[in-house]
């Protein structure tokens, strides 16, 4: 992110989704906007709120519960010239779009030679806490970066909502965009005029020799946390916010874990198959200089998300975990190191009162 | 059909000249489809129309050229009859660069989108919701061109199909919905997959007007598409047309099944009969016809050879086009 500016100003993450979308609606009038409740009062948690009003039921409007069929509209459109954002409340709700996603988004520009582009937003939200459970609050995005012909972004704070929504609208391939209920909260420096965060492009978050910390989307700002935990243990963590999983800045991530010759990497989802699971392998195959590198993941835990709190907290790292986990790979040895709970808390989780 | 008939439904000559053309053509592409496969040299699965292209014809003649077809993985029938290439065709299916989508996309996935044929799909029911946004982004536009979905009984049976009619008619989007009925998926007959045989009064629940031609004359769905077109044009809502038709060879591949135990020849009989390739010819002077057939015997001579004498891809092709833009 960068230092505040002119014209900048501090913006919640929601606000920036929302000031993106408006700003790329009034430059293209092909942009159009739609899914269960965008044109409602609750608005998507505000993230399309006073679009309907700007720009009228054309281009904004909520649809039937058909996920499967309008995903495939969508794609339609798309290759009819259209560039539709499509909102989905909830990631889970992704599965009931997977065939039109996998099956005709992300292959028709190879199937058909290039005959037809997909230029499609695929908005989704990954819920957490409050009760949220086993189908509200899944992060699935290394399933999308599975498939050739998709790209996924995570973004993890106002900036870059802002930048990489504008980003994906203009991109001429589907794109799916994940984002996180708790992270609706938190502030950033953004400008007010439109701008653009290309896919491809990790950022160096915190410079730090001892340890490569890598976290996905909410991750990373439990990861930031983490980071300022261990600093009172003398450990300076380098913290990589990768933004885009599809396409991967892989080399970011190498050239910070070879020197570190540590790399924890912290998904919002499972890690079995995941991304972090990705990350790692790639640093292990592109590392070059025969530096061996101490690797470790951390992710939800190898269950289903439950709801209740005492049970919740469990099936997530959070920033003790993270700084607990960085620190015995920073220190093997020595003493065990636990932070104080209550000063690892986040705000934004704080915030968060539910119930969606 | 007759003469009497066709002039009753205002067929003009150089209409039943054009209808047969295409007809014939697509007939005749598919025959030497057929006959190329054993050999090898066709790298790409094949589902055969031949017997039910009255259908595509059908429909096709009343569409203009920037009018949207879509298309199904048995779609050479919907490729040919909207204009698309018949050297694009055959290059396409023997794998080779030249092909419609350069060898990568093979007989299910036919594409030609500058005579605004959609792509077609290997999952059924797929492109269904892909020609409505056709027709969505058509109504935002304001102008009057209309998108047909071509799709098989099967396919009504899967969920998206009732998502799309939902939502076709509630937009009132220019959507001209068109089953092939021919009464199997794969081999499973309809009697072990439809509670009740009602498609038409199912679909108008969903206040889409209904229309089933039940014995493929090419000349009624003509009429029948050209009417539902035009209220299409006219903003007054989709509409939708169960075309009953019957599929003479194997589910996929070139060669008859009536030996595999699942129908019987004589459910095919009434369709032979009934063919509309040899009953509209039948309405020409036979030097037209001959003049006609000739004509498309060359144009597959010359597909089967731009076929066979054009190169396969370059091994760089594997990588392109993943992605737009790059």
């Amino acid at each position: 992110m960068s230092s505040p500016g002119n014209n900048q100003r501090l913006l919640a993450y929601v606000d920036a989704l929302r000031e993106g979308l408006a700003q790329e609606m009034q430059r293209d009038p092909r942009v159009f906007v739609f899914g269960l409740d965008v044109d409602d009062h609750k608005a998507i948690q505000g993230s399309t709120r006073g679009l309907v009003e700007a720009f009228g039921p054309e281009r904004v409007f909520g649809t039937p519960l058909s996920e499967d069929a309008m995903t495939g509209v969508a794609i339609g459109a798309a290759m009819a010239g259209m560039r539709p954002v499509h909102v989905h409340i909830r990631m889970d709700f992704l599965m009931l779009c997977m065939n039109q996603l996998i099956n005709i988004a992300a292959k028709s520009r190879y199937m058909y030679d290039g005959q037809v582009k997909v230029p499609l937003v695929v908005r989704s939200m990954i819920g957490k806490s409050w009760g949220q459970g086993a189908q509200h609050s899944q992060g699935l995005h290394a399933m999308f970066m599975h498939v050739p012909g998709l790209k996924v972004v995570a973004p993890s704070n106002a900036f870059d909502a802002k930048g990489c929504l504008i980003h994906a609208i203009r991109d001429d391939n589907p794109v799916i965009f994940v984002e996180h209920r708790l992270l609706y909260f938190t502030d950033a420096y953004v400008p007010e005029e439109p701008f653009e965060v290309a896919f491809g492009k990790a950022r160096i978050c915190t410079r730090g020799d001892d340890i490569t910390i890598v976290g996905i989307s909410n991750m990373l700002v439990e990861s930031l946390r983490a980071h300022e935990l261990l600093l009172e243990t003398g450990i300076h963590a380098e913290v990589i916010d990768p933004i885009s999983l599809v396409p991967l800045d892989i080399d970011t991530i190498v050239q910070s874990a070879q020197r570190t010759r540590r790399l924890l990497v912290v998904d919002n989802a499972w890690t079995n198959c995941g991304a972090s699971a990705e990350i790692v392998a790639r640093v292990v195959e592109h590392a070059s200089n025969g530096t061996p590198i101490q690797i470790k993941r951390m992710g939800y835990a190898p269950t289903t998300c439950p709801t209740t709190p005492v049970l919740e907290r469990e099936f997530y790292p959070d920033p003790v975990k993270i700084a607990e986990t960085a620190y015995a790979m920073a220190r093997p040895g020595a003493a065990g190191w636990k932070p104080v709970a209550e000063a690892a808390e986040l705000a934004y989780q704080a915030k968060f009162r539910g119930p969606f | 059909m007759n003469e009497s008939l066709a002039k009753s439904v205002e067929i003009e000559r150089h209409d039943i000249e054009r209808i047969y053309r295409s007809l014939r053509q697509i007939r005749r592409a598919e025959e030497e489809i057929a006959r190329v496969y054993p050999s090898d040299k066709i790298k790409s699965p094949v589902h055969l129309s031949i017997g039910q292209e009255s259908v595509a014809v059908g429909v096709c003649d009343v569409l203009r050229p920037d009018d949207v077809v879509s298309p199904t993985y048995r779609g050479h029938a919907a490729y040919l009859a909207k204009g698309a290439p018949m050297r694009g065709l055959f290059a396409e299916l023997y794998g080779k660069a030249t092909g419609v989508a350069g060898g990568k996309g093979g007989s299910m996935h036919l594409i030609d989108m500058t005579h605004n044929v959609t792509g077609a799909s290997a999952v059924v029911g797929t492109t269904i919701p892909i020609a409505v946004g056709f027709a969505l982004t058509f109504k935002r536009m304001h102008n009057d061109r209309v998108a047909v979905a071509f799709f098989g009984d099967g396919a009504t049976e899967e969920g998206v199909f009732a998502e799309c009619l939902n939502f076709a008619s509630l937009h009132k989007l220019p959507i001209l919905f068109v089953c092939e009925n021919n009464f199997y998926a794969i081999h499973t007959p309809i009697t072990r997959r439809w509670a009740t045989q009602r498609l038409c009064e199912r679909i108008e629940t969903y206040g889409i007007p209904a229309h089933c031609i039940e014995d493929g004359d090419v000349f009624k769905l003509r009429e029948t598409a050209g009417g539902a077109i035009a209220r299409l044009r006219r903003g007054e809502g989709p509409e939708f047309i169960e075309c009953r038709s019957y599929r003479w060879l194997e589910h996929v591949g070139p060669n008859e099944d009536f030996d595999a135990g699942y129908r019987a020849r004589s459910e095919q009989e009434p369709w032979l009969r009934n063919d509309q390739v040899v009953r509209v010819g039948a309405l020409l002077p036979p030097d037209r016809r001959a003049a006609i057939d000739l004509e498309i015997e060359q144009e597959i001579e010359d597909a089967v050879a731009f076929a066979e004498s054009s190169p396969f891809p370059e091994a760089s092709a594997l990588l392109t086009n993943v992605f737009a833009g790059q």
